[in-house]
């Protein structure tokens, strides 16, 4: 048997005795010991020099990270709306059926313990879960008994049939990201040949905008970072791909894992760098080896490390944070924190990453398909970058489609295609609405299937959910709500409590119990979090819900029990004048001015 | 000139320490003004089992069995104004402070557990109404209309706003007469 | 070269470079609500009291550096209405029974809520489950209060340089631990003479023995309001 304080050593080995990656000690303790018992915590502090309340505080953060006793497997489903449609709810049912256990309990005897978590990002083939941070995809009822027979016969994960943890990348549209064949080094070359100077110029030109979402220029946020005073730049990659119904950059790091690293490498040498950082969301861990494999390659070409391309001074090397479980870290400044790890709390911005980033230096953070894109303009330069797609948005957008579709997968567009367009190559039939952008996106009805995929229409940072007409567009919305409440970090007032609010309002009506002045509340709640929140997941969270009240209300309506109204003229009185003609004074000849709930 | 029709009033107690009402009383020489403009339906007060139509209630405690409901109820469908009077009414007061215990164990504790309860047994007589799980702030039940909190509110806060509303004004409590204490 | 200057409220305020918008407003005596904010430390800018409109955008004022030619809205009714939510939150997310806290009368939140007239709840209260730790001689936490400012977490890291609390879990779980195995806080360090012992604004941390020494009625926020007393104690006590 190993102690905790050889699992501490080991980890301290691998890390270094910094305070900066105990989140990254903290994972491989979790891997190694099951759980994080409050002695190890104790050790772990002692060891690094940190209060034991702020590793207690970090540990406590994330969800896949536990502080009490797990079950010695521990299944969670992904509990995104795709995969609850894909019958998620039904297989977790059986499988804690068959193992004689009920969602959120340790079984008495430690074996399992099943759960839901946030999604896993296989929304294009789930049902998914993770076993012990392991990415199942593809669950149908046959394969969730043969996991539990699995479980019950104690095999360890690594002796699990290997096609159980096959992923596909089920990419159905190519252009000119995924259309290519890329040699590594190629667009380094290209970029070390044009000078820093000349490099940042064609990005420029290149009008390449940030894919995580908000839409950034990105040379304008090099060229910020590179003129930022302090000399150890940063360049972070950020793949915490959490949004509910994206997995592009599951794919990418997958099939165009050195097109990333270059991209890391060429804004490395925009704004000189000398420190890389993938931080890669923990649902992806399975990725870490052959990442690792694509920086070790790397290495041994030059194109990492000291004097890449032969250029003496260009130093740059990357390594691998992972996440554990934390929506949030999708934000730029939480990511910061969770990599100096911390709790992935938002800072207060100004100051800005390109000034004060990791650990107070002049940081870049950019998404993994930016990156990947930086590639294309490096190899083919700005201006033939900026001609495609349309003028305020250039280039390419990879969209992650899953849900109620024929086809779904990963589809690359030049910007500015239709939603109607997408939805014909998907096969998607009867479409009552799609959530393009996640769960903090856009709600898009039937009328607005002329719109367009663009920051000036509709943007995204690639999710595009499809929900037909037999699905529940307030059952959709009540779970991007659910999933607010989980992923807020708890650190402002307004997201805190105010999404845990909203979520209990929908419960509420999901059960019937709705009133009008529910939805009045819902919508005063919607609006704070809009104007109060700290950050983009709090005024992002209510967006489903001020999307569905207003395109789609009787889905919220059908759920009220009570809609009274009160007429502003007599009915009775109005019956008078034809009860004078008449001559008429039978009951029905009198209306009653009681509402239904008077009588 | 005809006298103008007299305001009528109920009051209740649900989950209170009938605190509230002796706070109303406080209000010492204004009683005679209220009692010229105000005609009392079912209260303490009076004998009135049963609360009839009226213009104002005004209710004390929180809600923390099944009587209280139906009397909750009675007078949200009766009172065209509804007023949380105090604060148990409010948030529920010192009796939901069990309400982070199971009802059971609270019901074992004081029955079964207790030196002198030598029944041992959680009575079931009918008459009595059985507990919530939880004590619930009346708002969380009906929909009130005006609060007005304190541990009771100060008779002087009852008297500016049980003044403003019968005058027809927005009840407002302000620094120094608004407490939860 | 005149000294810049924002528009608050439709009144000119001055400041100098760096300061954020509450801090100028501060200096010339104008008053924005606030919970986590404390003159000795740096802008938190989690409770959003302080929220204010600057140039149509909505902003925490505590943590915005003030720009010249800003028009701020910050006591208005809309601005006010968020606030009262706002605190509406705070009450409903912990347990506060005021009648039996030995902090009513001293009590920022309790005092912020009587300023903004806040008669009710509004929502559904969670009733969470928080046990109090009696341990410490001298000191108890009530959890059943916390608001999450951090003014205790941050006094005790940077002024008594002990680290003696620490925020953990998240969302609507988080909650306030100790520097202990054991999670008392007789097991830390912690001494009443802390700073931290001395620095939260609601009911968490109270001194044992002196609960009621001063009466209700005679507290610090019986006399004048909280927007009053505020603003006297940076001039006075700092």
């Amino acid at each position: 048997m190993t102690t905790t304080d050889e699992h501490v050593e080991a980890a301290l080995q691998r890390y270094g005795h910094r305070a900066d990656v105990l989140l990254q000690i903290l994972v491989e303790l979790q891997a190694r010991v099951g759980w994080l018992p409050s002695a190890l915590i104790t050790r772990v502090a002692h060891a690094l020099g940190l209060p034991r309340a702020r590793v207690e505080g970090v540990a406590g953060f994330y969800s896949f990270l536990h502080l009490a006793p797990v079950g010695r497997y521990r299944v969670l489903f992904s509990d995104n709306i795709v995969d609850q449609m894909l019958g998620s709810r039904a297989l977790m049912a059986q499988l804690c059926d068959t193992l004689w256990l009920s969602p959120g309990r340790v079984s008495e005897d430690g074996l399992v313990s099943v759960d839901t978590t946030s999604c896993t990002g296989m929304g294009d083939q789930g049902p998914a879960m993770l076993v012990n941070g392991q990415a199942i995809a593809r669950l149908d009822p046959a394969r969730v008994n043969e996991i539990c027979e699995l479980i019950r016969a104690q095999r360890p994960l690594d002796a699990w049939p290997a096609h159980y943890f096959a992923i596909d990348d089920n990419i159905r549209r190519r252009d000119a990201l995924l259309g290519s064949a890329f040699v590594p080094g190629d667009a380094l070359r290209a970029a070390i040949a044009l000078g820093r100077e000349g490099w940042l110029a064609q990005m420029q030109a290149s009008n390449l905008r940030g894919r995580g979402g908000a839409g950034f220029t990105t040379a304008v946020k090099w060229q910020a970072c590179r003129d930022a005073p302090g000399a150890q730049k940063v360049v972070v990659c950020n793949a915490d791909e959490g949004e509910p119904g994206t997995f592009k950059d599951r794919v990418l790091l997958t099939r165009c894992a050195h097109q990333v690293i270059e991209g890391m490498t060429l804004a490395a040498w925009a704004v000189g760098a000398q420190q890389g950082l993938i931080y890669l969301r923990g649902e992806y861990c399975y990725l870490r080896a052959s990442l690792e494999a694509v920086l070790a390659q790397r290495r041994r070409a030059g194109w990492l490390g000291a004097g890449i391309g032969g250029v003496a001074g260009f130093d740059f090397d990357v390594e691998i944070h992972l996440g554990a479980g934390a929506y949030v870290c999708g934000e730029e400044s939480a990511l910061l924190e969770s990599l100096e790890g911390k709790r992935g709390t938002p800072r207060i911005r100004p100051p800005f990453p390109v000034t004060h980033g990791y650990l107070g230096r002049p940081t870049v953070v950019n998404n993994v398909e930016t990156l990947a894109k930086c590639c294309l303009i490096a190899q083919h330069g700005g201006p033939a970058f900026a001609a495609t797609g349309t003028a305020q948005s250039a280039g390419t957008k990879l969209l992650s489609i899953s849900g109620d579709c024929a086809r779904p997968g990963v589809y690359e567009y030049p910007f500015g295609v239709s939603i109607r367009q997408v939805l014909d190559d998907c096969g998607a039939r009867e479409v009552q609405a799609v959530q393009v952008g996640g769960a903090s996106g856009v709600t898009v009805a039937p009328y607005e299937f002329g719109r367009k995929i663009a920051f000036e229409d509709v943007p995204t940072a690639g999710a595009f959910m499809v929900f037909d007409a037999t699905r529940d567009i307030f059952e959709v919305a009540r779970n991007f709500v659910h999933f607010f409440a989980h992923e807020s970090c708890g650190f402002c007032t307004p997201c805190r409590v105010g999404t845990a609010l909203l979520r209990n309002t929908l419960d509420k009506l999901a059960k019937g119990n709705g009133s009008a002045a529910d939805l009045t509340e819902i919508e005063d709640l919607d609006r704070l979090l809009k104007q109060t929140s700290h950050c983009g997941l709090g005024s992002s969270a209510p967006n489903p819900v001020i999307d569905g009240l207003q395109k789609f209300r009787p889905a919220y309506e059908r759920h009220l029990r009570n809609r009274d109204f009160v007429p502003a003229f007599d009915l009775d009185g109005a019956l008078a004048r034809a009860r004078q003609m008449t001559g008429r004074d039978d009951p029905g000849a009198h209306l009653d001015n009681a509402t239904e709930a008077e009588r | 000139m005809t006298e103008p029709r007299k305001i009528r009033l109920a009051t209740v107690s649900l989950a209170g320490c009938f605190g509230c009402h002796m706070s109303l009383l406080d209000i010492d020489d204004h009683l005679f003004e209220l009692a010229g403009k105000v005609a009392f339906d079912r209260s303490p007060l009076t004998d009135i089992k049963r609360c009839g139509p009226c213009d104002i209630g005004l209710i004390e405690g929180g809600v923390c069995n099944a009587e209280n409901v139906h009397v909750l109820r009675a007078f949200r469908a009766n009172c065209h104004t509804l007023v949380a009077l105090g604060a148990c009414a409010v948030n529920g007061g010192l009796p939901a402070q069990r309400n982070h215990l199971d009802l059971g164990r609270c019901l074992t504790a004081v029955f079964q557990s207790r030196p002198g309860m030598d029944t041992g047994a959680v009575p079931d007589d009918p008459e009595l109404p059985l507990p919530l799980d939880q004590v619930h702030p009346i708002h969380e039940v009906v929909h009130v209309d005006y609060f007005l909190p304190g541990c009771p509110p100060s008779g002087e806060a009852i008297w500016a706003f049980v003044s403003d509303l019968l005058a027809g004004r927005t009840p407002r409590v302000a620094h120094p007469l608004l407490h939860f204490d | 070269m005149s000294t810049p200057h924002f528009l608050l409220d439709g009144l000119p305020v001055p400041f100098e470079e760096g300061q954020t918008i509450l801090e100028a407003a501060r200096a010339a005596g104008r008053y924005i609500p606030h919970l986590c904010w404390h003159p000795e430390f740096a802008p938190h800018g989690s409770c959003k009291l302080c929220v204010v409109k600057a140039a149509g955008r909505y902003v925490s004022s505590c943590a915005m550096p003030a720009r010249a030619g800003w028009e701020v809205e910050s006591d208005t009714p809309a601005l006010n209405t968020r606030r009262r939510t706002l605190l509406q939150m705070l009450f409903v997310e912990g347990n506060h029974f005021c009648p039996a806290c030995e902090k009513s009368g001293d009590c920022q939140l309790q005092a912020l809520a009587y300023d903004l007239e806040m008669t009710t709840p509004r929502f559904t209260h969670f009733f969470p489950d928080r046990p109090v730790d009696a341990s410490h001689p001298d000191v108890l936490l009530d959890f059943n209060r916390c608001i999450y400012c951090e003014l205790c977490v941050r006094a005790s890291r940077e002024t008594d340089g002990k680290a003696v609390f620490a925020l953990s879990q998240r969302g609507i779980h988080k909650k306030l631990v100790v520097n202990a195995e054991s999670g008392r806080l007789a097991d830390t360090d912690f001494a009443a003479t802390d700073h931290a012992a001395h620095i939260c604004p609601v009911g968490v941390i109270l001194h044992k023995r002196v609960g009621f020494r001063t009466p209700i009625g005679a507290r610090t926020y019986d006399a004048a309001p909280i927007r009053v007393v505020a603003m006297r104690t940076e001039a006075d006590d700092d």
